[in-house]
C-alpha cells in the first residue's frame, strides 16, 4: 500500500514536471497570439493627399499637403501608392518669386516641392466627384494606373485633407463642397468593398472635427486640427513670398514627423499630443472609438510609412538566361529588307496637292427618328386639313 | 541508322546558330545634344535634344525586351497602333522679334497631335484612350482632351516621319492652353531618358533653374525614320527636346556673361555611358564677324559650319566623348564672354517715386551708319489726387523733353584753338578729339492728356441730393407732423364794416 502511494506521488510529480514545460509553452503561445492581436495585419500602405484650395493666397494649403507627401515618401511609401491631388499650382505660379519651389519654413529653409514629385490630380481635376471616385474605386476604365487607389483589404490608408471648411463641410476650389455625410458614406462603401484594413483620416481646416463626427464604419481613426466652432490658424508669413506658408497644426505635425524614421516605435498617442492649444490656438481633436486596436499599440509607421514584414529565406533559385529569342526576328528583318521598295518622308507643305484636294464630304446618315416623326406629323396635318382626296395627285 | 545520322547532322546545323550565336550589335542608340545660342536681345537659349533610335518594327513582333527605348512609350505605340506622336508642354511664348527664329516652337500649354496607322478602326476611341494614358505618364491633365478641343486638320500637320499615304482621317490634333508645366511634368520626362539625370547632359536638368526662365518647352516626338541611306526599313525614333530661354536681367543680373554654372547651377562631368554621341554646340556666328564680340572659354577643338534656318551659322563643338574636352579639370563649364558689349554700352535707370522724384533714363548707344534707331518707352497714366489738378487740367500735362548728347564724326578735322582768339560761336563746347564734334540736341516736350475727373460733379451732386432730400424727407416730415385745425371765419371787425360801406356805395357786392 505504501509502495503504491509512493509510486502514485512520484507519478504525479513526474506528470506535474511534464505539464510544467507544456504550460509555459502554451503561455508563450497565448502571449504571441495576444501580441499578434495588437499588431496591425496590413501588408501594404496607401496615401491619398488632397489640397482643395485654389488661388495664390491659399499657398499654405498646398504647402501642407506637400509636406505630408514629403514625409510619407521619406518613410517609404512609393509614388505608385500615393494619390496626390493639388487644386492649384503654386510652384510655377507667375506670382512665385522662386519658381519650382514651395517652402514650408520662412527664410526658405525647406523646399517641400523637391525635385521628384508626381502630382496625380491637378488643377481642375480636383473635384468632389473625382475624390469620391478615387476612394470608392468607381473610376472610368480609361483612367491611368497612377490615378487609381488600388487598395485591398490588407491596405492601411492615410487620407489627409486640407483647405477651407466649415461645420460639416469642406470647400473644393471655391465652387463646390463635400459634406461629412458624403465622406462617411464613401468610407462605408470602401469598407463594404473591402478596400481598406485600417484608415487614418487627418483633416486640417477650420472646424475640422465636424468632418469626422458622422463616421460609422469600423477601423477608422480620425484627427482634426480644430473643434467645431474654432478656426484653424496659419503659422507664419514669409515677407519675400508674401503669403502664409503653412498652417499651424500641419507645421507641428511635420516637425513631429521629421523625427520619425522607418524603424521608430512611436505610437499614435504621441501624434495626438502634437500641437497643444498653447501652440495651435485651436484645440486638435481625435476620434478612436471606431478603431479596434488601442492607439498606444498603433505605430506611426503603420500609416505614414511602408514597413513590411519580411521573411528571409536561405534557399537559392538559379535563373536560366535565354538568348534565342531576339535572333530570329532580326534575321526576319534582314530578309525583308531586300523585298520592300525604299520609303520616303512626306512633304510638309505640298501646295499644289492642298489646293486641288476637295474637302471631304461628311458621311451621309439617314435622317433620325425625330426628323421622320416631324415630317410624318406635318404630312398628317396637311391631309387632315385638306382632305384625303389630294393624295391621288401626289401618288 | 544511316538515315538517322544525316538527320542528326541536320538537327545540329539548325541548332548551331541558335545556341552558340554571337552577341548581336545593340539595336538601339542614343544621341544627346545641347545647343547654346546667344540671342540678339542679350538672353541665352539652350536647347536639349535626346534622340533614341530603335531599329525594330514594333508593329510586327511581340516585343518584350526594352533597353534604351522606354517601355512606357513602346507599349503605347504598339497598343494604339500609332504612327507618330508629338506632345509638348510649354510655359511662356517665344518672342521671335527679339530672339530670332526658333528651332522648334510649341504653343503655350499642352499640344498633342498623333497619326494613327491605317489599321485603326475607331480613331476617336483610340485618341481618347491615348490622351488618358499620356495624362498618367506625364502627370498632366491631358484627360481633358475630348471632342470639344480636338480637330482633324486637313492640310497641315503632315507626318514628320516616313509615310506612304496621308489620309488625314487618321490625324488628330488638340491643344490645352490652360495647362501648366512644372516639376511634376519634368520628373517623368527625365525618367524616360536612358541616363535619367545621373550622367551626361541630363545632369543639367535642374527644375529650379529650368523654370526660372522666360520660355520653357519640353516635348516628346515619336516617329518612324529611315534606318539607313537606302531607306528600305523603318526605325523608330524618339526625340525628347527641351528648350529654355534664360533672361539676361533675371538670371544674369544684367551682365551678359554666361556660363553653364550660372545657367544650370551644374557643370558637365562625364558623358552618358549609354550614348553613342554626346555633344555641346555653341553658336559663335557673331564671333567670326566684325567687332569680335563673343568669346567662348574653353576654346573649342572643332567648329561646325552649316546653313541653319536659311542663314550660315558657325558652331563651336564640344564632344563629351572626346577625353581631351573634359581633361584634368574633371568638369566642363562653358563660358561665354562678350569682349565689347554689343548695342547698348551703358544704361542707367532710376525709376520714379510717386510725388518725390521723376524717372531718369540714360543710355549710351553706338548708332550704326545710315540707319534709323528708335527708342520707345511704355508708360501708363495714373489718376491724380483731386487737389493736384491744375485749374485747367484739360490742357494736359507736360513731360520734359529728352536730351541727346552726341559725338558726331566730322568730315574735316578741326584744330583745337585758343578760346580768346577765335569767335564766340565756335567755343561753346570744348573740343578734345578733332575727329568728331560734340552736339547736344533736345526733343519736343510731350503733352499728355491725363484722365480728368468732372469737376462740376460736386455741384451736381449737391443739387441733386438737396432736391431729393427736400422732396422725399420734406414730404414725409410734413405728412407726419402737419396737423390740420379748423378755423372759424371771423364774423366782423371794424375794418370789414367800413369796407362793406364803401363797397355798397360803389355798387360792388359786399365781403
Amino acid at each position: 500500500m505504501v509502495d503504491t502511494c509512493f509510486l502514485g506521488r512520484g507519478f504525479t510529480t513526474l506528470v506535474g514536471l511534464l505539464l510544467l514545460p507544456f504550460g509555459s509553452l502554451a503561455a508563450s503561445q497565448i502571449e504571441d497570439q495576444a501580441e499578434q492581436f495588437f499588431r496591425s495585419g496590413h501588408t501594404n500602405n496607401w496615401a491619398v493627399l488632397v489640397c482643395t484650395s485654389r488661388f495664390w493666397f491659399n499657398y499654405r494649403h498646398v504647402a501642407n499637403t506637400l509636406s505630408v507627401y514629403r514625409s510619407v515618401k521619406r518613410l517609404g511609401i512609393p509614388d505608385s501608392h500615393i494619390v496626390l491631388m493639388l487644386a492649384d499650382d503654386m510652384a510655377c505660379n507667375p506670382r512665385n518669386p522662386k519658381p519650382a519651389t514651395v517652402f514650408s519654413h520662412k527664410n526658405m529653409e525647406l523646399n517641400v516641392y523637391g525635385d521628384d514629385v508626381e502630382v496625380d490630380y491637378r488643377s481642375y481635376e480636383v473635384t468632389v466627384e473625382n475624390f469620391l471616385r478615387v476612394l470608392t474605386g468607381r473610376i472610368p476604365s480609361s483612367t491611368p494606373r497612377s490615378k487609381r487607389l488600388l487598395s485591398d483589404d490588407r491596405s492601411n490608408i492615410l487620407i489627409y485633407m486640407t483647405g477651407h471648411g466649415g461645420n460639416g463641410f469642406l470647400k473644393f476650389q471655391d465652387s463646390e463642397e463635400i459634406t461629412n455625410i458624403e465622406l462617411a458614406d464613401a468610407f462605408e462603401q470602401m469598407w463594404q468593398k473591402r478596400r481598406y484594413n485600417e484608415l487614418l483620416f487627418i483633416i486640417d481646416t477650420c472646424q475640422g472635427a465636424s468632418m469626422y463626427e458622422r463616421f460609422y464604419s469600423p477601423n477608422i481613426m480620425a484627427l482634426a486640427s480644430s473643434q467645431v466652432g474654432e478656426d484653424s490658424l496659419s503659422h507664419q508669413p514669409d515677407p519675400a513670398i508674401g503669403v502664409h506658408l503653412m498652417d499651424r497644426y500641419t507645421f507641428y505635425v511635420l516637425e513631429f514627423l521629421e523625427e520619425i524614421n522607418p524603424a521608430s516605435q512611436t505610437n499614435m498617442n504621441d501624434l495626438f499630443q502634437v500641437c497643444p492649444k498653447s501652440l495651435c490656438v485651436s484645440t486638435p481633436g481625435h476620434r478612436t472609438d471606431l478603431f479596434q486596436r488601442d492607439p498606444k499599440n498603433v505605430l506611426i509607421t503603420d500609416f505614414f510609412g511602408s514597413v513590411r514584414k519580411v521573411e528571409i529565406t536561405t534557399e537559392t533559385i538559379s535563373l536560366q538566361p535565354d538568348s534565342g529569342i531576339m535572333e530570329s526576328s532580326y534575321k526576319k528583318d534582314l530578309m525583308d529588307e531586300e523585298l520592300m521598295e525604299p520609303l520616303k518622308y512626306a512633304e510638309q507643305l505640298p501646295v499644289a496637292q492642298i489646293i486641288h484636294q476637295k474637302p471631304k464630304l461628311k458621311d451621309w446618315h439617314p435622317p433620325g427618328g425625330f426628323i421622320l416623326g416631324l415630317w410624318a406629323l406635318i404630312i398628317m396635318v396637311f391631309f387632315k386639313t385638306y382632305g384625303i382626296k389630294h393624295m391621288k395627285f401626289i401618288f | 541508322m544511316a538515315a538517322a545520322a544525316p538527320l542528326c547532322l541536320l538537327v545540329l546545323l539548325l541548332l548551331g546558330p541558335g545556341v552558340w550565336g554571337q552577341t548581336e550589335p545593340p539595336r538601339d542608340s542614343l544621341r544627346e545634344e545641347l545647343v547654346i545660342t546667344p540671342l540678339p536681345s542679350g538672353d541665352v537659349a539652350a536647347t536639349f535634344q535626346f534622340r533614341t533610335r530603335w531599329d525594330s518594327e514594333l508593329q510586327r513582333e511581340e516585343v518584350s525586351h526594352y533597353r534604351l527605348f522606354p517601355k512606357a512609350l513602346g507599349q503605347l505605340i504598339s497598343k494604339y497602333s500609332l504612327r507618330e506622336l508629338h506632345l509638348s508642354l510649354t510655359q511662356g511664348f517665344w518672342r521671335t522679334r527679339y530672339w530670332g527664329t526658333p528651332f522648334l516652337q510649341a504653343p503655350s500649354g499642352a499640344e498633342l497631335w498623333a497619326w494613327f496607322q491605317d489599321t485603326v478602326t475607331d480613331v476617336d476611341e483610340s485618341w481618347k484612350e491615348l490622351s488618358n494614358v499620356l495624362s498618367g505618364i506625364f502627370c498632366a491633365s491631358l484627360n481633358f482632351i475630348d471632342s470639344t478641343n480636338t480637330v482633324t486638320p486637313s492640310a497641315s500637320f503632315k507626318p514628320l516621319g516616313l509615310a506612304n499615304g496621308t489620309d488625314h482621317s487618321f490625324l488628330r490634333y488638340a491643344v490645352l492652353p490652360r495647362e501648366v508645366v512644372c516639376t511634376e511634368n519634368l520628373t517623368p520626362w527625365k525618367k524616360l531618358l536612358p541616363c535619367s539625370s545621373k550622367a551626361g547632359l541630363s545632369v543639367l536638368l535642374k527644375a529650379d533653374r529650368l523654370f526660372h526662365t522666360s520660355y520653357h518647352s519640353q516635348a516628346v516626338h515619336i516617329r518612324p525614320v529611315c534606318r539607313d541611306a537606302r531607306c528600305a526599313s523603318i526605325s523608330w525614333e524618339l526625340r525628347q527636346t527641351l528648350s529654355v530661354v534664360f533672361d539676361a536681367f533675371v538670371t544674369g543680373q544684367g551682365k551678359q556673361d554666361w556660363s553653364l554654372f550660372r545657367m544650370f547651377s551644374r557643370t558637365l562631368t562625364e558623358p552618358c555611358p549609354l550614348a553613342s554621341e554626346s555633344r555641346v554646340y555653341v553658336d559663335v556666328t557673331n564671333y567670326s564677324q566684325d567687332n569680335e564680340t563673343l568669346e567662348v572659354y574653353p576654346p573649342p577643338l572643332t567648329t561646325y559650319q552649316d546653313v541653319v534656318l536659311g542663314t550660315r551659322k558657325t558652331y563651336a563643338v564640344y564632344d563629351l566623348l572626346d577625353t581631351a574636352v573634359i581633361n584634368n579639370s574633371r568638369s566642363l563649364n562653358l563660358q561665354l564672354k562678350w569682349k565689347r558689349p554689343p548695342g547698348n554700352g551703358y544704361i542707367h535707370y532710376q525709376p520714379a517715386q510717386d510725388r518725390m522724384q521723376p524717372h531718369l533714363l540714360e543710355m549710351l548707344m553706338q548708332l550704326p551708319a545710315s540707319s534709323v534707331t528708335k527708342v520707345s518707352i511704355q508708360f501708363e497714366r495714373a489718376l491724380l489726387k483731386w487737389t493736384e489738378y491744375t485749374p485747367d487740367p484739360n490742357h494736359g500735362f507736360y513731360v520734359s523733353p529728352s536730351v541727346l548728347s552726341a559725338l558726331v564724326p566730322s568730315e574735316v578735322a578741326a584744330q583745337p584753338v585758343d578760346w580768346e582768339e577765335s569767335p564766340l560761336f565756335n567755343t561753346l563746347f570744348p573740343v578734345s578729339d578733332s575727329s568728331s564734334y560734340f552736339v547736344r540736341l533736345y526733343t519736343e516736350p510731350l503733352l499728355v492728356n491725363l484722365p480728368t475727373p468732372d469737376f462740376s460733379m460736386p455741384y451736381n451732386v449737391i443739387c441733386l441730393t438737396c432736391t431729393v432730400v427736400a422732396v422725399c424727407y420734406g414730404s414725409f416730415y410734413n405728412l407726419l407732423t402737419r396737423t390740420f385745425q379748423v378755423e372759424e371765419p371771423s364774423k366782423g371787425g371794424l375794418a370789414k364794416r367800413l369796407a362793406n360801406l364803401i363797397r355798397r356805395a360803389r355798387g360792388v357786392p359786399p365781403l
